[in-house]
């Protein structure tokens, strides 16, 4: 069944795809920094969302989409509109490029993510094997 | 959308005069003794006088130029203040003169701070002028950086699309007097910079049209430029090839066989153009199977053969180890003298290494840990491809 993107569901499960993989465990076994993704809202969707994903040496400890932004702190927030997302989500915008354009926002040190190109390829490789449901 | 970012280029014989005509008071030549003492840097500094421009020199710009000396170099210009920086010499001068320039303009940064993702601010002190001395590495039109932290003993690569060059000038003449192997080296740098920037995810219609014309010239002069170079005529189209390639791949990206030679070349001290060249058959007949279009579009572009898909993009692979071949420069890593058991002492390290380099998200086809540990033992013993 698809799952709804932006949902606690759907954080949840790219959570389990990345603890599932043996790339990722790899590429990011020295990773430490959690993440905050703002779905802004556009046409197509009406509110903001927060979704928060735990990562720490090649696993995903947790996961949630948060009630509001101040409930997690986290090292890298991303921010893009709901369509920006669903676009990396598919595969039509590579996520680096995306930040070079700033079609997606990012704060936090870019270098560092730079450093572990491998984890952020397979990052994006789970949610596209997530069956989304974007409320077409 | 995309950026496509060149400064602007002066090109061809003479192209040097172009000096006579700046505005300016004062320039900084970033450059290497070597290029002191063969008399090219008094060349420029000539030229800058007759302009009405004052110069001071900073030759102390090594191979892999280190962080280090990029702040020597800045601390220098912040003293001398010049209106230009003049970055003179191969790729490693270039990339100095980037990084002296930035900061330079930018005292407060360091220098892993200057990435794509943040605005510089830059031209507010100087301008910058690139002026290549080799045929290959495309420095003086793209905005990368490449230095050596060499208290954490690693490469790092940086820049931003704000410290592209204002002006490069592509004179031939100066590019007259690199050795055969020099000239191979770095030639084959240019045609592994064609290849990837056609071939790799990023790729634009902007960039495209660089990359095909570039390769086809380095095919066609490269081989003339080895073998003879007083060969004008092959060492200005090489020239050329150079920055057009320069200008396809750093408006686009390079990709897998840049990540392999990066570590080929730091493990191994070879140089760079040939470490990348020696993998670049592998990781087309890897990308074959699964994502062969681009390389075979290019390949009949460089009339490898007539076919498609996977047999068109291995007859490219076939075409480009016989180029090698035919200028005298080797297919495979044990080709280069290195022996079998200092490989496999490093080969873990290369592993991680080669997937961790930031040109290889740009793969048309990814590899997994134990594909890059396979494409890495068949470079080695100069083995086709074939999973």
């Amino acid at each position: 069944m698809a799952l709804s993107f932006p949902s606690d569901e759907w954080i949840k499960e790219l959570s389990n795809q990345l603890n599932a993989s043996p790339s990722y465990e790899q590429s990011a076994q020295d990773w430490e920094g959690d993440f905050i993704f703002v779905v802004e809202p556009d046409e197509n969707y009406p509110e903001t969302t927060h979704l928060f994903l735990a990562l720490f040496h090649g696993k995903s400890p947790g996961a949630e989409m948060l009630s509001s932004p101040d409930q997690q702190e986290a090292e890298f927030v991303i921010q893009a509109p709901f369509g920006t997302w669903r676009r990396v989500i598919e595969g039509q915008l590579e996520p680096i490029q995306g930040m070079m354009t700033r079609k997606l926002k990012l704060r936090g040190n870019m270098m560092k993510i730079m450093r572990y190109p491998a984890a952020a390829k397979e990052i994006v490789s789970c949610c596209a094997r997530i069956p989304t449901d974007f409320g077409d | 959308m995309w950026y496509f970012t060149a400064p602007q280029i002066v090109f061809g014989e003479d192209a040097l005069d172009e000096l006579d005509e700046l505005s300016g008071r004062r320039a900084l030549i970033v450059t290497d003794a070597n290029l002191v003492a063969a008399g090219l840097v008094e060349r420029v500094a000539r030229r800058l006088e007759r302009a009405g421009i004052e110069s001071r020199v900073f030759d102390a710009v090594e191979p892999d130029p280190s962080v280090q000396t990029a702040q020597k170099g800045a601390q220098v210009a912040l003293d001398y203040a010049p209106d230009w920086i003049v970055g003179l010499g191969g790729g490693s001068p270039m990339d100095a003169a980037k990084a002296i320039w930035v900061l330079y303009e930018r005292p407060d940064l360091e220098p892993a701070e200057i990435n794509p993702f943040v605005k510089l601010g830059l031209r507010r002190k100087a301008r910058l002028a690139t002026i290549p001395t080799t045929s290959g590495t495309g420095a003086e039109v793209t905005w990368a950086i490449v230095l050596t932290d060499l208290e954490e003993r690693r490469k790092m690569g940086l820049g931003n699309r704000e410290n592209v060059a204002d002006l490069a000038i592509v004179d031939p003449e100066l590019a007259a007097g690199m050795p055969p192997q020099l000239t191979a080296d770095t030639g084959l740098d240019a045609l592994v910079h064609a290849v990837e920037g056609y071939t790799c995810t990023w790729h634009t219609d902007m960039s495209d049209g660089m990359c095909v014309n570039a390769a086809r010239l380095i095919v066609r002069y490269l081989p003339r430029a080895v073998a003879d170079g007083a060969d004008m005529e092959a060492r200005e189209r090489m020239h050329n090839a150079a920055t057009a390639a320069g200008l396809g791949f750093g408006n686009a990206m390079a990709s897998l066989a840049h990540a392999m030679g990066h570590v080929l070349g730091s493990m191994f001290h070879l140089p760079h153009g040939r470490a990348v060249s020696i993998a670049l058959p592998y990781t087309i007949e890897f990308a074959a199977r699964q994502a062969p279009e681009r390389f075979a579009e290019i390949g009949r572009q460089l009339d490898c053969s007539h076919d498609e898909g996977e047999r068109g993009a291995r007859a490219l692979a076939h075409r480009l180890r016989a180029f090698c071949r035919e200028i005298g420069n080797p297919t495979s890593v044990v080709a280069c003298g290195i022996a079998r058991a200092d490989y496999e002492t490093q080969l873990e390290k290369m592993v991680d290494d080669a997937l961790n380099d930031t040109q290889v998200i740009t793969a048309p086809r990814y590899p997994s840990r134990d594909e890059m540990r396979q494409l890495l033992d068949h470079a080695y013993e100069g083995n086709e491809v074939e999973f």
